[in-house]
């Protein structure tokens, strides 16, 4: 039987936890074995980001001795994975644990793409028929050319019909530390961001990433719409299990 | 020092994003320019060839460049133009000032220059009794409202039609009021024209300088550049000492790049190259040609591997028309010669990174301007390595400024940040804290309340993801 490990990331872990229990289900669901190592907490990408690398490579280090086996990670994020994936051997570069940590990068996978490319998992819609959107997040795109696995997922299910937003591809303004630095610019973004979505007639915005969810949907809500985001894993959950 | 200065970006942008008519003019511009742009790539595949192109030949150029700057400057000089180098903007205004001085020359006009613009040239000439006058369309609107470009290639962007109608009525003499735009262009050309005639001296940027030929390569297209370097007797060329690639051969593909990243153009209505003043016998150019190549901290860039990737830089604008902040802001929020994304890191770098932190970090590092950028900058990754170098002074760099942007509460919070993360004993405490009393958080407290002016406040699940796969037992080690 096949074997992965699932990193939840903080934020799926603190505020989202629905999202990390439906990835953990979509991948047992497709015949997979998850193991989920306590020990987990941040990737470390705020640090990083920021500047402080000393920092997110003491953090980050911790996490990769977590994940021994020479089994995939599997992460519901594209920023975290963007991060561990692609970013991790830039931090470690010149340290003496710089080739263990390439190692791990390797092994690193996004939720969706990891379904799609590895899994070739075939999802039966139970579900109302509904119309969603979809935003997908820099980091994901940017780091990680995920461009067209969550849409190949959406367009398994009979019932949903999928409206583009009119700038899918423009950033939703959450970005770490920028959202409360910066945070006129930042909610200028997410205002824009939250309607684009509401004109797409759409009752549900889906994504891959923790962050943008909790800044779409924390503006959304400010703004008393109906209109919710949720993690694509957990939208994909609800859909397709057996009740 | 940098809590005063991270103020600045942040108050200008706020302030522009309370101007619906400032953000709805770059709102329109930046969508023209994007489709523009994006029409000129009908195949992603022949984009990326030649991105990769240009890099190439922009990445060859800089290796190579104090050979190809020696090649460029004996070969232009062989050519009859007189090469100067300044290593400071006062530097290069004096060179300036002085070759007016020599010849007498008390009227200058421009064709559109980023370095003079970099340089304060405008300003300083004026202090010193001599008229500069800009001869691009933008920015001889902004010259007469006394402003400066809010964009790199469309320097009045900010400014609609019936804005320009209006000061045009009121600044240009016997203007009437009109909103037609073919009636105002003629007004404006009208004034130049003149101005082209009389001028004492002409003065220009350069898009390439080409080593092997020595000659200078103008982008342009209003005709203005080649009036300015080909009417008045003198003329006068600035460039950063980046500019400059092998052959001619190299010019083609950063020619194709630029106009349509720039403007969505296959090619620019004037393309000028410029190699030598008017020979015996000619009818036409400048009697004298000058070059001043500049320096202004771009060989400190230089001398570090992965910021030299900043002086790729071929000016297009395109990570402006595609930043998100940019397209909502606009160009002056900088408060920066050089806005958008290759000003934030090019600014911080010619200025000191801890004086300009707030441009560092007015970024959400979305990789919008990466991803189109012709020479392929890694624009968030250079924002990263500096918001790292404003920060920290062991990083064993030359960077200006490092180090100068740290903050003891900065510094606290990021340590505190590991100690938690490292010791998942402790973050389970404190997710244990935050999951039962995390909604307890007062809505005023620092954070929360800059997130909570547009959104409403986070609340953590009530169980976190680690007990409920605990509780659900999925194998955990
Ligand atoms: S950084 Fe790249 S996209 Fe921006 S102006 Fe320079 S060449 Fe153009």
């Amino acid at each position: 039987m096949k074997e992965v490990y699932f990193y939840a990331t903080c934020l799926v872990d603190l505020f989202f936890p629905d999202a990390g229990m439906a990835g953990i289900e979509l991948l047992e669901a497709a015949g997979v074995r998850v193991i989920f190592p306590q020990g987990q907490t941040c990737c470390g990408q705020p640090a990083f980001n920021c500047g402080y690398w000393e920092e997110a490579r003491e953090v980050a280090r911790t996490q990769v001795a977590l994940f021994p086996k020479d089994i995939p990670v599997i992460l519901p994020s594209g920023s975290c994975a963007g991060m561990m994936k692609n970013h991790y051997p830039e931090l470690f570069h010149g340290q003496a644990d710089e080739a263990q940590v390439r190692a791990f990068s390797s092994r690193v996978f996004e939720l969706t793409q990891f379904l799609v490319n590895e899994l070739d998992v075939k999802l039966t819609d139970l579900g109302e028929p509904v119309k969603v959107t979809w935003h997908s997040s820099c980091h994901a795109v940017r780091d990680l050319g995920l461009v067209g696995e969550p849409k190949q997922l959406i367009a398994q299910l009979a019932n949903v019909e999928l409206a583009p937003l009119t700038r899918e591809h423009e950033c939703c303004g959450f970005g770490g530390t920028f959202s409360v630095r910066q945070p006129e610019i930042s909610g200028a973004m997410s205002c824009d961001k939250a309607a684009d979505a509401e004109a797409t007639g759409a009752s549900v915005v889906l994504s891959t990433d923790g962050g943008c969810l909790l800044n779409v949907n924390g503006t959304l809500e400010a703004k008393k719409s109906p209109l919710r985001v949720q993690h694509i894993a957990e939208f994909l959950w609800e859909r397709t299990r057996a009740r | 020092m940098h809590a005063d200065t991270e103020i600045k970006f942040r108050d200008s942008a706020a302030k522009a994003l309370l101007d619906p008519q400032l953000r709805a003019n770059f709102r329109r511009a930046m969508d023209g320019l994007i489709f523009k742009r994006k029409a000129q790539f009908p195949n992603p595949r022949d984009l990326e060839d030649l991105r990769d192109l240009s890099t190439a030949i922009r990445s060859r150029s800089l290796l190579n460049l104090p050979a190809l700057l020696e090649q460029f400057e004996t070969q232009a000089t062989k050519n009859g133009i007189q090469v100067h180098w300044a290593e400071t903007c006062d530097q290069a205004n004096e060179l300036i000032l002085g070759i007016l001085r020599s010849k007498g020359a008390k009227t200058l006009v421009k064709g559109k220059s980023m370095v003079s613009e970099e340089m304060h040239l405008n300003a300083f000439l004026e202090e010193h009794g001599i008229e500069a006058l800009e001869s691009d369309l933008g920015e001889y609107i902004i010259q007469l409202d006394g402003e400066t470009p809010s964009h790199i290639i469309m320097p009045a962007i900010h400014k609609n039609k019936n804005q320009i109608a209006r000061q045009f009525s009121q600044k240009i003499k016997d203007a009437k009021y009109t909103e037609d735009v073919d009636e105002l262009t003629a007004m404006a050309r009208k004034v130049l024209r003149q101005k082209f005639l009389d001028a004492d001296a002409g003065l220009s940027g350069v898009n390439f300088a080409v080593a092997e030929t020595g000659t200078l390569c103008l982008v342009e297209n209003e005709g203005n550049g080649r009036m300015s370097t080909h009417v008045p007797p003198i003329h006068i060329a600035v460039m950063g000492l980046e500019k400059v690639v092998a052959t001619l051969e190299d010019v083609a593909p950063l020619y194709a790049i630029l106009t349509r990243s720039a403007t969505g153009q296959a090619v620019s209505t004037y393309f000028n190259l410029i190699t030598a003043p008017r020979g015996a016998g000619e009818k036409d150019g400048p009697q004298e040609m000058h070059l001043v190549i500049l320096d202004n901290g771009r060989s400190r860039i230089y001398a570090d591997p992965q910021l030299q990737a900043t002086l790729r830089c071929i000016r297009c604008g395109a990570c402006m028309n595609h930043c998100p902040v940019y397209t909502r802001v606009g160009g002056h929020a900088y408060e920066a010669v050089y806005p958008g994304p290759i000003g934030k890191i090019l600014t911080p770098q010619t200025e000191g990174v801890g004086v300009r932190h707030d441009l560092i970090h007015g970024s959400s590092l979305c990789g919008a301007c990466g991803e189109v950028c012709p020479v392929k900058i890694p624009i968030p990754e250079i924002l990263v390595r500096l918001r790292r170098e404003a920060t920290h002074e062991d990083v064993g760099s030359q960077v200006n400024g490092k180090g100068t942007g740290r903050t003891a509460t900065e510094d606290w919070a990021w340590r505190l940040w590991a100690l938690a993360n490292k010791r998942p004993a402790l973050y389970r405490v404190i997710t244990w804290f935050a999951t039962r009393f995390g909604n307890a958080l007062p809505a005023g407290a620092p954070l929360i309340k800059d997130w909570t002016r547009t959104r409403t406040k986070p609340v953590p699940a009530r169980r976190s993801l680690s007990e409920r796969v605990r509780a659900k037992g999925v194998p955990h080690v």
